[in-house]
């Protein structure tokens, strides 16, 4: 059976500066695939092409056998590609359950994630479901950033550095979180800079390095050989 | 002075209030989502106006025509807004202000000469409804029943707007794609269509208001450009994107006006032009709107 989601050779630029020189990877449904690597090698831009949100210049990416380069994010989303911003990107003046409630309503993808779930998932969520978004920590604003795409129902999650700038103890938190959503079934592909917290939850890794993919494979590969890992990740 | 001679002064800065607040918060609304300042705007005012003339002339000698005549104007002005946004409009939304200024003032250019070349430059004037002929008297003013009908609607659109932009669905979407369309669009919400219905319900909101204001004024050419630089003045006072800006700064503009008339008969409009002054060097970004990132 053909993988959920084929990134095929994307090349991507921002004007005239290209970030991505033919970056290909796959994920299967159920998988968590990490893009890992440091500060500008092109995991966020890898993201934001597969969202529709940056148009490849060269490429496809097939979606559940379908081409779906070029289409406009919000057709991407309704086809079941959640994307969870690097930068959060809460809607500052709306309150938690606004927020909630708008992504629900965008998606129009009814299923198990209600409101309902996600606060159980997110129990802080709950307790200030009034405050607005703005007004929320970094943490509490990453936990919802996932609750909100998550109210669309997606089968993918893109998640983008979803641990950066945040408290040790709060991103411990989101791996766990992270961890019962993967256990849930739902396929997720994470952009990381950092090793452990790929690790942590990684099937499969693609390293990558200056908008190519520098190594693939099994994340057991780096578990066991923290040699390799090094290498990988050193400039 | 005598507190009747007050307060009639103040009833009619009212009624110049709601019509600016119903043109100023279609402009408001505009800007603060589609991020769009539209020049044209009180071109719809004044093409509203001119159709709702048009139907009444054709119904007539019917003397109910008006109700009709200003419904089909609104109508015809949010198709007009339909087709401005769709064919045009949403081409501009990533290029430069510039740009975005010089196509809405062309629009106003061409739409004024063509509303000359079809109704001429002569005055046209519109007979209030016989429903709305009298007068109230209250509190020993006499106030024409009409204008009070114009309040209270005008009153009754502000408060919905309100209520729709704050406690439904899509008053909440309306307001995420003003803090962040590509976001917006990113979680699965067509922020294409939004901007239409947006840019349509603003104009015709303005097609209404000038069908509206056609039983008060006179209607000539040139009434668009008046009209969309008191709503600037309203938005600037206020604070542009702002809803209750908008109805603050139009409360403020009617009054100045009909009290300023009091002080400089002359030079009314003088005194609004200055608390916009001072307003714009103490608060640049309007009494409840706020800076720009």
């Amino acid at each position: 059976m053909a993988a959920l989601l084929q990134v095929e050779n994307l090349h991507t630029a921002y004007g005239l500066s290209k970030v991505l020189f033919g970056i290909s990877a796959e994920i299967d449904a159920g998988e968590c695939v990490v893009l890992l690597g440091r500060n500008g090698v092109g995991k966020s831009t890898t993201i934001k092409s597969i969202m529709g949100l940056l148009t490849p210049a060269q490429g496809r990416v097939v979606w559940k056998g379908q081409d779906i380069t070029g289409w406009a994010p919000h057709r991407i989303a309704r086809a079941g590609i959640g994307f969870v911003p690097e930068d959060r990107r809460v809607f500052p003046e709306l309150s938690v359950w606004e927020n909630l409630d708008i992504a629900a309503r965008a998606a129009r993808r009814p299923g198990h994630w209600t409101m309902d779930a996600v606060y159980d998932l997110f129990p802080q969520l709950a307790s200030m479901r009034n405050r607005m978004g703005g007004y929320l920590s970094g943490g509490e604003q990453q936990m919802l950033t996932i609750a909100r795409t998550l109210m669309g129902n997606p089968e993918l999650l893109l998640l983008d550095e979803p641990s950066e700038g945040l408290a040790p103890l709060v991103v411990d938190m989101l791996l766990e979180k992270i961890g019962e959503l993967k256990r849930g079934g739902l396929t997720i592909l994470l952009a990381e800079q950092g090793l452990e917290f790929s690790l942590a939850l990684a099937d499969r890794v693609y390293v990558l390095e200056k908008g190519t993919v520098r190594h693939s494979g099994p994340s057991r590969e780096l578990r066991e050989d923290r040699a390799l890992a090094d290498r990988l990740l050193a400039l | 002075m005598e507190l009747q001679f007050i307060f009639s002064q103040f009833l009619s800065g009212l009624t110049t209030a709601i019509f600016l607040f119903l043109i100023a918060s279609g402009l408001s609304l505009v800007f603060g989502v589609l991020r769009v300042l539209n020049f044209a705007h009180g071109t719809f005012y004044m093409l509203g106006a001119y159709i709702a003339w048009q139907v009444v002339h054709w119904l007539s000698p019917s003397k109910e025509a008006f109700w009709p005549a200003a419904l089909l104007a609104a109508g015809a002005i949010a198709v007009l807004g339909l087709l401005v946004e769709r064919l045009m409009f949403r081409y501009l939304y990533d290029k430069e202000e510039l740009y975005q200024l010089l196509f809405t003032y062309a629009l106003v250019l061409i739409l004024g000469d063509a509303a000359k070349i079809v109704w001429g430059t002569e005055q046209l004037s519109v007979t209030r409804p016989p429903v709305l002929e009298g007068s109230l008297r209250v509190m020993g003013t006499l106030i024409p029943e009409y204008n009070l009908f114009v309040m209270i609607l005008g009153s009754a659109i502000a408060v919905g707007f309100w209520v729709i932009l704050t406690r439904t669905g899509v008053g909440r979407m309306i307001r995420a794609a003003a803090m962040d369309r590509e976001m917006l669009g990113a979680l699965g919400a067509n922020v294409g269509w939004l901007y239409t219905g947006v840019f349509v319900v603003s104009s015709f909101l303005a097609g209404l208001s000038g069908a509206l204001v056609t039983p008060i004024k006179a209607i000539v050419p040139g009434m668009d450009v008046e009209i969309i630089v008191e709503a600037f003045i309203v938005v600037v006072i206020g604070g542009l994107g702002s809803f209750w800006g908008t109805f603050l700064g139009a409360l403020i503009y009617g009054q100045v006006l009909s009290f300023g008339i009091l002080i400089f008969p002359r030079f009314s409009i003088f005194s609004v032009f200055a608390l916009m002054a001072v307003i714009l060097i103490v608060r640049p970004w309007g009494l409840l709107g706020r800076p720009l990132r």
